[in-house]
């Protein structure tokens, strides 16, 4: 691994979060994969170690670091199991609109409680008929006096269920299209916020998807973010945040089926020798090596950009998360073939990676969302 | 002056110092040995390793019993639970009768507990030449303090040479208190003992490191030479009914019976299974037995055997047999006459509770497996199929 | 209340290994970590803190290097650490070490509870816990599976037998040692890391402790080691391949005469 010059914090956030992927996560990924149950022994030991707030400012409990080093615990706990780290890095999701936009009082309401890993949280944007397309969202909001009335269904909802504190958008004023969507916390327990069944996935199973059904939910206004029409801005700026995530999360994927490819073509022995001696398997695992650190470089150096607020990091965002996952596939695929056969089976861990590899080429925005918004930034550029 | 010298004369910089040191202490500085002594416990792994050149020598310059000859005869702690003497206690009063003839000297047990003086017979004809009993209601349990302190007060005054004790939870923490009381020696959990007859030292040699190396302890210059002796490996002495030997009831003042820590309940742990470390035969089952409801193919083997049913860590974590049947490094040491262990692949932390068995025998389907490295006896092949049809075959056979 | 917990550091014995040729133990690559035994103590030691207020204080005796192990139970919830320290220590066996570890608790003064683990994995001794607490006079109960409760000055823990457990009482202060049963030890927390890495760790030498020179170190260790060697390999074994019967067959066959 390339040395990225870690501050003695982050090599700590590293060294710890590995150290709980080896010794609490791989022991129990296959089970949590198979159960589909949501992890929460897990979700108490990283509470327990501090972990759910190393991007919250430490004013709100957190330990003041940012995207960056959301993203090396992100990427630690998905070399272990993708779906378990996804548990963790949605709630940071759930978590940016308030640290984004929120006014103090949210934050001093929401934020101790997710940075203590008391809470989850989880964000509310996607519904079934409004998926790329993000504007075509029908969940609406209609104020009547001190509070909102939500109604409408989210759906492929990370956390779903489990979390505490949903950010959420819905319409306040439909003729305004975009522009007429608004941001809201609602929490778990509001008369009218009910959950859907929890889906059945292909992969990152330990993780929980549901659907968010509002119907007549009153939300009190002081739980409107920003203010009214800002929020599909604000998702879009969340989603600038934490792109480099789902890159990070995608890189940790492809380290650990490309450890477990190194690890299985050391023992396997075939025409008597191991097949690790065969050029063609070196080969593989040199170019899956350098496309594994060229997606790290990548996703680091773009978080460390939106850390360091550099405007526009929206184009070099995407960049990382559209790499890193196109990675995560390729690599975790090469991987199920070296291991042939066994690859195929259960009870190997390669294919695992394999599956859940493939939805980091899809959420938060598909991999052809992000082209488009590659593709438009590089107009946008090339017109000034 | 006690410490540790090289004598650069002798030393060659052949460098097996360097490698001995388990604490990374000696550095060759112009091909000689140097010792760093904030790193040196003096443990004494270079001077064995330097034993063909002879160039490093540590110097001890230990305080002595005073009357250092006026100590004669070996004890045995007669560890007894619930009025019945161990059988821990035989294989102890084996060991020291030998090492007794040797010396040319007497045996004494030292039994305490409440209504056990009946039971001192049993250890004269064992062995024991001699038996201080003190029987007490306040001796009912084994208490730490109480025991400490009266057989610290025999030996003050009787001077025993060697006192040996086993090296059970119970022997191990009253012996320990004694050891501290007189400041003499005390080597833990020996599974070899002889002793030196021209000096009357005990030679105590015990596995280190997790069983990785054997060590042989001395503590000559003091009197008595404390050991506690793991169980099941010296061998049980012979009853001889015709044997003669005194009983000496000893009492004591009621101040010698005070206890700050008080037995509010003793509970045994009945499972199917008995305590493992005293079984004779025992079968135990691993990761691959992949749950708790197949190890009822392990009881129904266990049983034609006559043994009990151990586990490897693996299958304790799992949850798949209470931590009391545990074998390996972070639960017991077992060495029964057979262990048969099934589908358990012989990590480092497992071999270093049963390696001492007898005679091992393993079951696995991968025949690389690390445990077909330390079986007398082996089967590749997949538990479930092999352990039933073993039960089988064992009980048309025996 | 104030809790002592004492800690050794070990190399990882499941790492060491003999060099065939040279009869020598193979160090390369081995750790030096916290006794496992002893990571029960301080998880125990710092969930009775959190339960019921006052300190945890780990201390060491070892090398300078052993302090790496006090850092790692700051990081794990105690609150101060002491490293006892000092090339008159070295060569001391557990009656050397009982002592030492018992002057610098003395000099600690103020405890309600010190706690060790059941013993060592380098030595497996089990006797620097019972030294400590007959040193300090003090009750001790080992083999500690479950505290079940603390009221009073009174503690009332389950010890772990042969043949099961037995329930004992005591009054403070005494003495527990801790088995694997007790708890499960958390893993580090990221404010504990940064806590640690920053932490005062205060370095007790003999003097400071005010020990007797002639009870400490190789002067005052009745015992001493006087060969070390490695056990004989075991025979190489009969391993059967083959037809599930077959084998099974040759088995009982080779081995029913062990039975009797």
């Amino acid at each position: 691994m390339i040395d990225y010059l870690l501050t003695e914090e982050q090599k700590m956030i590293r060294d710890l979060c590995r150290q709980i992927t080896d010794e609490k996560i791989r022991p129990v990924a296959a089970e949590y994969d198979k159960s589909e149950k949501f992890p929460w022994d897990m979700m108490k030991v990283m509470a327990q170690s501090d972990l759910f707030g190393v991007y919250i400012d430490p004013k709100y409990g957190g330990m003041g670091g940012g995207v960056f080093e959301l993203c090396l615990a992100t990427e630690e706990f998905s070399r272990g199991c993708a779906g378990i780290a996804i548990c963790y890095s949605a709630s940071a999701l759930g978590a940016y609109p308030i640290i984004l936009h929120g006014s103090e009082e949210q934050k001093m309401k929401y934020l101790p409680s997710i940075a203590k890993g008391e809470k989850l949280a989880a964000f509310g944007l996607t519904e079934p008929s409004a998926g790329s397309d993000a504007s075509a969202m029908q969940t609406t909001a209609v104020k009547d006096g001190d509070h909102y009335i939500l109604n409408g269904v989210k759906h492929f909802i990370t956390n779903g269920g489990d979390a505490e504190i949903y950010t959420i958008i819905a319409m306040t004023d439909k003729s305004r299209g975009a522009r007429g969507a608004s941001l809201f916390v609602v929490e778990k327990g509001t008369p009218g916020f009910t959950f859907g069944k929890k889906e059945d996935k292909l992969g990152i199973r330990a993780s929980s998807t549901r659907e968010l059904i509002f119907t007549d939910c009153r939300v009190p206004k002081e739980n409107l973010i920003g203010r009214e029409g800002t929020g599909f801005i604000a998702a879009m700026r969340t989603f600038d945040m934490s792109r480099p995530g789902i890159g990070a999360q995608a890189v940790g994927i492809a380290q650990g089926a490309l450890d477990e490819a190194i690890k299985y073509a050391k023992q396997r022995k075939q025409f008597g020798q191991t097949i690790i001696s065969n050029q063609g398997i070196q080969w593989m695992l040199a170019d899956m090596a350098t496309e594994v650190e060229a997606a790290r470089a990548l996703v680091y150096a773009s978080a460390r950009e939106v850390d360091a607020k550099v405007k526009d990091v929206g184009m070099h965002s995407a960049m990382a998360k559209m790499y890193a996952s196109d990675v995560a596939m390729k690599v975790a695929t090469d991987a199920v073939q070296i291991f042939g056969g066994y690859g195929y089976m259960k009870e190997y861990p390669a294919e695992k990676f394999m599956r859940d590899a493939k939805i980091t080429q899809i959420y938060e925005g598909t991999n052809q969302i992000q082209r488009n918004i590659i593709g438009m930034a590089l107009i946008k550029e090339s017109a000034r | 002056m006690s410490g540790i010298t090289v004598y650069k004369d002798k030393c060659v910089g052949c460098s097996l110092c360097v490698k001995g040191c388990p604490f990374t202490a000696i550095t060759l500085v112009d091909k000689k040995a140097v010792i760093d002594l904030d790193k040196c416990t003096l443990c004494g792994s270079c001077v064995e390793a330097c034993r063909k050149f002879g160039a490093i020598e540590i110097v001890r310059e230990t305080t002595k019993t005073p009357d250092i000859e006026k100590y004669k005869g070996i004890w045995i702690f007669a560890e007894q639970r619930k009025g019945v003497v161990q059988s821990v206690a035989y294989e102890l009063l084996g060991k020291a009768r030998e090492m007794a003839d040797k010396l040319n000297t007497e045996v004494a047990a030292v039994l305490l507990g409440h209504n056990v003086q009946d039971k001192a017979q049993d250890l004269i004809h064992r062995g024991a030449d001699k038996v201080y009993v003190v029987d007490n209601p306040k001796l009912e349990h084994l208490l730490d303090e109480p025991y400490a302190r009266i057989v610290s007060n025999l030996i003050r005054k009787h001077r025993p040479e060697i006192m040996l004790c086993p090296a059970t939870s119970a022997g191990r923490s009253v012996i320990s208190r004694v050891a501290v009381q007189l400041r003499v020696g005390l080597t833990a959990d020996c599974t070899e003992l002889d002793v030196d007859i021209t000096d009357r030292s005990l030679l105590q040699t015990r596995p280190a490191f997790g069983g990785n190396i054997m060590a042989t302890i001395l503590s000559k210059n003091h009197r008595p030479q404390l050991a506690t002796v793991r169980h099941k490996v010296m061998k049980e002495a012979t009853i001889d009914p015709s044997r003669k030997g005194t009983v000496e009831v000893v009492t004591f003042d009621p101040s010698f019976f005070l206890s700050r820590t008080k037995v509010l309940k003793v509970v045994d742990e009945v499972t199917a299974t008995v305590n493992i470390t005293e079984a004779d035969v025992i079968v135990s089952g691993g990761r691959a037995m992949g749950g708790a409801e197949n190890f009822k193919m392990l009881e129904d083997l266990a049983k034609v055997l006559n043994g009990s049913v151990g586990a490897s860590r693996a299958a304790i974590d799992e949850g798949w047999m209470p931590y009391s049947q545990q074998v390996g490094q972070t639960g017991k040491t077992v060495c029964p006459k057979i262990y048969i262990a099934c589908g358990i692949s012989g990590q480092i932390q497992h071999l270093v509770g049963m390696q001492s068995s007898d005679i091992i025998i393993a079951i696995n389907r991968d025949p690389s497996a690390p445990i077909f490295n330390v079986a007398n006896y082996g089967i590749v092949g997949d538990v479930f199929q092999i352990v039933p049809l073993l039960t089988k075959r064992f009980k048309e056979v025996l | 209340m104030n809790i002592i917990v004492c800690i050794k550091q070990v190399p990882d014995t499941t790492e060491v290994r003999i060099d065939l040729v040279t009869k020598n133990l193979v160090r390369e690559g081995v750790q030096a970590i916290t006794n496992p035994f002893d990571t029960y103590a301080i998880e125990e030691g710092v969930r009775l803190k959190e339960k019921f207020g006052g300190k945890v204080i780990a201390v060491t005796m070892g090398p300078p290097q052993a302090e790496a192990i006090l850092r790692e139970a700051i990081s794990l919830g105690c609150d101060e650490a002491i490293l006892v320290s000092d090339r008159a220590f070295a060569g001391a066996d557990t009656l050397a070490t009982g002592y030492a570890l018992s002057k610098a608790i003395e000099k600690i003064k103020d405890y309600d509870l010190i706690i060790c683990g059941k013993q060592a994995i380098d030595g497996d001794t089990a006797q620097v816990g019972p030294g400590i607490a007959a040193t300090l006079d003090i009750p001790q109960i080992t083999y500690v599976r479950k505290i079940e409760d603390i009221k009073d000055g009174t503690i009332v823990a389950e010890r772990m037998t042969e043949d099961g457990y037995e329930v004992i009482e005591t009054k403070l202060p005494c003495l527990l040692t801790v088995v694997k049963e007790i708890n499960t030890p958390r893993l580090p927390s990221l404010k504990g890391k940064i806590k640690a890495k920053s932490a005062v760790i205060t370095s007790w030498k003999a003097v400071d402790i005010g020990a007797e020179e002639s009870r400490i170190g190789l002067k005052g260790s009745p015992t001493w080691v006087l060969n070390i060697y490695t056990p004989p390999p075991r025979p190489k074994g009969q391993i059967f391949e083959g037809e599930a019967q077959v084998t099974v067959n040759q088995l009982v066959e080779a081995a029913k005469g062990l039975f009797h």
